[in-house]
């Protein structure tokens, strides 16, 4: 048995939809087209599934879709809560489940109509009284009700605290704008976004403007998992999964977390760093390139200090020399992202990380990809996986 | 033009806007170890305690960071609407809005009071205005 997932699975497939604004179909749907697509990317009958993995938030039931896609018997499905905070959680979920043998082929999903059917945007509602439910009541009553509003806090203090301006968070819109313009699948294609344009656009949630916050889409993404060995022999490049964790931590809510002494960074960010750095064997020296969670801009600065690229405080140094550039230091959400590709709950940013392991980014740095960095949803119960090649 | 959204009521949470509705900041207090705590929990973190009760907040406290939300436009609440953090004086710390001042005034560290806020339908709720201010 193992004692460690380090390089025990390998994505060998990764399906998308075509995103929009009003997909015209189901959900499941949706779910079926990109598990097929993940499938077929990797050279793998859908009757080899026999593995599921999803978000809590996702409306398609497991069951459903593999009756519309044909799966095998199944001997693992599974659920990750949090929102966005499931992204990685999913590969986690579905490496130990191949390392341990409970399934050898497992496809991790989600599909939304994100800007046709519910919207996060919409908010929460006080209908039932859950613990969760009563988690939102301290925020509900006064008006928080959007994500914005709950991130702009913790962004608000952070800013003030390390002198992060306007410009700063425009400078990560505007970066991950133009990944966007290579990428014919993005919302951001043929769409230049400028300073002037970013620094006028309408306040939301102050400090954060509508360029700060990420987009709304309908469509689906899958990942297909299976043992690095088998990978191997498959259609693709595996991209071979070298270290992947879930983290939360004490104090933690979803998307509040006000109440802990440390308001001004990542405590959960900064575990699933540890943990994924130590799994690894590597160190952000190691990281070539990254898909860092992007529900708003603010939250990339954040990461780059959880995530050990630069010092406390330094983010926004790191933003201001281009870093996060096609040709800078850390390539960033190569595809656009949240922000500027659509909005898949980040699972559209595990597929980029693929891509940019097997060489295949429209965004492709002109540098070598070993390594690169995958996040989970920022501000709730997060996770990070670090992408590498085969041997 | 319709109310704001109501708090769930669940056996955790009920007592403190029974306090705000009698005029009070409540902070639940561990009866084991007298640790305050907020948001509310039924086990105490610390000793695990399952035992509580609640003290009277003074109401002092001073702005730990805050936001302004223009938009969306929720039916049930003013705009632009800030929204504070505030560091009470007894320790704990408290999401609530800061009342009777423009937004461009708002700032961090500034000290503030609770009031209660009355709705139309007499739905109260503790809000802060700047200390000091009318």
């Amino acid at each position: 048995m193992p004692v460690s997932l380090k390089d025990e699975a390998a994505i060998a497939g990764i399906g998308l939809t075509e995103f929009s604004k009003k997909s015209g179909v189901s959900e499941l749907s949706l779910a079926a087209q990109c598990i097929k697509a993940a499938c077929d990317d990797a050279g793998v009958s859908p009757s080899e599934i026999d593995g599921l993995v999803t978000y809590t938030l996702d409306s398609t039931d497991e069951i459903e879709v593999a009756r519309a896609v044909g799966a095998a018997d199944l001997s693992f499905f599974s659920r990750i809560n949090y929102g966005g905070g499931a992204a990685v959680g999913t590969i986690a979920q579905a490496a130990m489940a191949i390392a341990t043998g409970q399934a050898s082929t497992v496809v991790c999903y989600r599909a939304m109509n994100g800007r046709s059917g519910k919207r996060m945007g919409q908010g929460v509602s006080g209908e039932i009284t859950s613990s969760d439910l009563i988690h939102w009541s301290w925020y509900m009553p006064y008006g928080m009700l959007i994500p914005g509003s709950w991130i702009a806090m913790i962004a608000n203090k952070y800013m003030h605290k390390y002198g992060v301006t306007r410009e700063d968070l425009g400078r990560v819109a505007i970066s991950q704008r133009n990944h966007a313009l290579r990428n014919p699948r993005a919302y951001g294609y043929g769409k230049p976004l400028t300073m002037d344009e970013y620094l006028q656009s309408k306040q939301i949630a102050e400090p954060l403007c509508l360029y700060d916050f990420c987009q709304e889409t309908d469509g689906g993404c899958a990942i297909l998992v299976t043992s690095t060995e088998r990978a191997r022999d498959l259609k693709q490049r595996p991209a071979v999964i070298r270290g992947v964790t879930q983290a939360s931590t004490r104090g933690q809510e979803q998307m509040t977390s006000y109440y802990r002494d440390e308001l001004l960074s990542l405590p959960e960010m900064e575990l699933a760093a540890n943990r994924v750095y130590a799994m690894s064997g590597l160190g952000p020296d190691d990281i070539d390139a990254a898909c860092l969670y992007d529900a708003f801009t603010s939250e990339i600065i954040m990461q780059l200090e959880s995530f050990g690229f630069c010092g406390v405080g330094e983010g926004k140094e790191l933003v201001r020399e281009g870093a996060l550039d096609i040709d800078g230091r850390l390539p960033n959400n190569t595809h656009g992202g949240l922000i500027s590709e659509g909005y898949i709950h980040g699972m559209n940013n595990i597929a980029e990380g693929v891509r940019l392991i097997r060489g295949e980014s429209t965004g492709q740095p002109s540098k070598a990809v070993a390594h690169v960095l995958v996040s989970s949803g920022v501000g709730v119960p997060t996770g990070a996986m670090i992408l590498g090649k085969a041997d | 033009m319709s109310a704001r959204i109501k708090p769930p009521m669940g056996l955790d949470n009920a007592w403190w806007w029974q306090m705000a509705d009698a005029g009070k900041l409540g902070i639940q207090r561990c009866r084991g170890c007298q640790t305050l705590r907020h948001p509310p929990r039924p086990m105490c973190g610390e000793c695990h305690s399952l035992e509580w009760d609640a003290v009277e907040a003074s109401g002092r406290g001073v702005i730990c960071s805050y936001t302004v939300l223009r938009h969306p436009q929720f039916p049930g609440y003013e705009y632009p609407l800030i929204i504070i953090l505030v560091d009470l004086e007894e320790g704990t710390r408290v999401t609530s809005q800061l009342v009777g001042c423009a937004p461009e005034d708002v700032d961090f560290d500034l000290p503030v009071e609770m009031l209660i806020h009355e709705d139309p339908d007499g739905f109260k709720l503790p809000v802060f205005k700047l200390a000091g201010a009318a």
